[in-house]
């Protein structure tokens, strides 16, 4: 397993939904979602309940994989931002800090260059959040945080639940 | 890259089956989903052909219960097996967690399987993991049908390393869990090294 692996604590989870949260309002959104790069679904605002948040962050994480490779055989080093047109909703994927993926999800209420616009300032402020989760937590795997590490005093019979 | 949230007590990772082309990837991942209880899966995707050959990727999600409070969350993936889509199979090795190499039991796909996993060493060494050390689980699947190598054989061939390995007839399903389940302890456990 290599040290890029995601560890989120309570403090910065807060920080990134309330980031989303004020994206979601500025830009007049449906659903604003965060997933990593792998396809894991971080947070999200607005009205999710009728989503599947879970498959729509793979495939989002598939296209932009799809789309960094074709970038990649253009010589180009990545395309941070795609865009899809539907009849009534549009959805705008933008890459942040090379790391996540951030996704707008928005209708006629709204309109490109408004999401644009918002995204851009988003994104700055989600690079310092993931910047201070980055050093958190190489900070926390240099200091040990053992005593709340869920796999601790995992057992053979803890994993063979998982499967009953 | 598994994904650890100590604000919604969730772990996730993500487990990629990979093998040969028509080995029996998307049919693991289907048996799979057929047999969890509604509560524990999520859709099954599959971003495949018209005649059902993986295009993409397979995907099902899986949330298999409770470790100290931590959900724990498991992604399944296939690769796209045939040849000619290398590039899209790199992609989905990114931030994986274990694997699963399917092999065809058949004899004439044994060249088929080592190419394969040859393709699957190299695909992760560009990505910076090492097979060897990375969870790995290895099915040997389609026991059920009549021209099959020998499992000694399959594992001198394929599995000189020992790995944890299982005879599977994934359209039925014996042996499907058991390889799922043993990669899925590997992973566990890699990560109980880490954290």
């Amino acid at each position: 397993m290599s040290g890029s692996d995601l560890i989120l604590y309570e403090e910065e989870f807060r920080k990134i939904e309330e980031e989303l949260q004020k994206l979601y309002l500025q830009t007049n959104a449906k659903v604003v979602f965060l997933i990593d790069k792998n396809g894991q679904p971080i947070a999200s605002a607005g009205e999710t309940r009728n989503l599947d948040t879970t498959s729509l962050a793979s495939l989002t994480a598939g296209n932009i994989a799809a789309t960094g490779g074709i970038a990649r055989l253009l010589g180009e080093k990545e395309f941070t931002i795609l865009f899809h047109e539907g009849e009534k909703d549009n959805i705008h994927i933008s890459l942040v800090g090379q790391r996540v993926i951030l996704v707008v999800i928005f209708d006629r209420r709204s309109s490109l260059g408004l999401v644009r616009l918002r995204v851009r300032k988003s994104t700055e402020s989600l690079v310092r959040i993931f910047n201070d989760i980055t050093s958190k937590s190489e900070r926390e795997r240099v200091e040990g945080r053992l005593d709340e590490s869920p796999f601790a005093e995992i057992s053979d019979e803890d994993i063979d639940n998982l499967f009953r | 890259m598994s994904f650890i949230n100590y604000s919604s007590r969730e772990i996730n990772c993500k487990i990629v089956y990979y093998g040969p082309g028509l080995c029996g990837k998307t049919t693991n991942l289907q048996f799979v989903y057929k047999k969890m209880n509604p509560d524990q899966k999520g859709k099954l995707i599959s971003l495949a052909t018209e005649t059902e050959r993986t295009l993409f990727f397979d995907f099902l999600p899986l949330a298999l219960g409770d470790i100290r409070g931590f959900k724990v969350r498991f992604h399944l993936y296939t690769v796209p097996g045939q040849v000619f889509y290398a590039a899209s199979r790199k992609l989905i090795l990114r931030g994986v967690d274990g694997v699963v190499f399917v092999a065809d039991s058949q004899i004439e796909r044994m060249e088929a399987n080592m190419e394969s996993l040859d393709d699957l060493r190299i695909n992760l060494a560009e990505q910076g993991y090492d097979l060897d050390k990375l969870p790995c689980s290895i099915q040997y699947n389609k026991r059920d049908l009549s021209s099959i190598a020998p499992v000694e054989s399959m594992n001198k061939l394929l599995n000189p390393k020992h790995i944890p390995h299982f005879e599977a007839v994934a359209v039925t399903g014996p042996g499907v869990f058991e390889t799922l389940k043993n990669v899925a302890r590997q992973v566990l456990i890699e990560m109980k090294k880490h954290y």
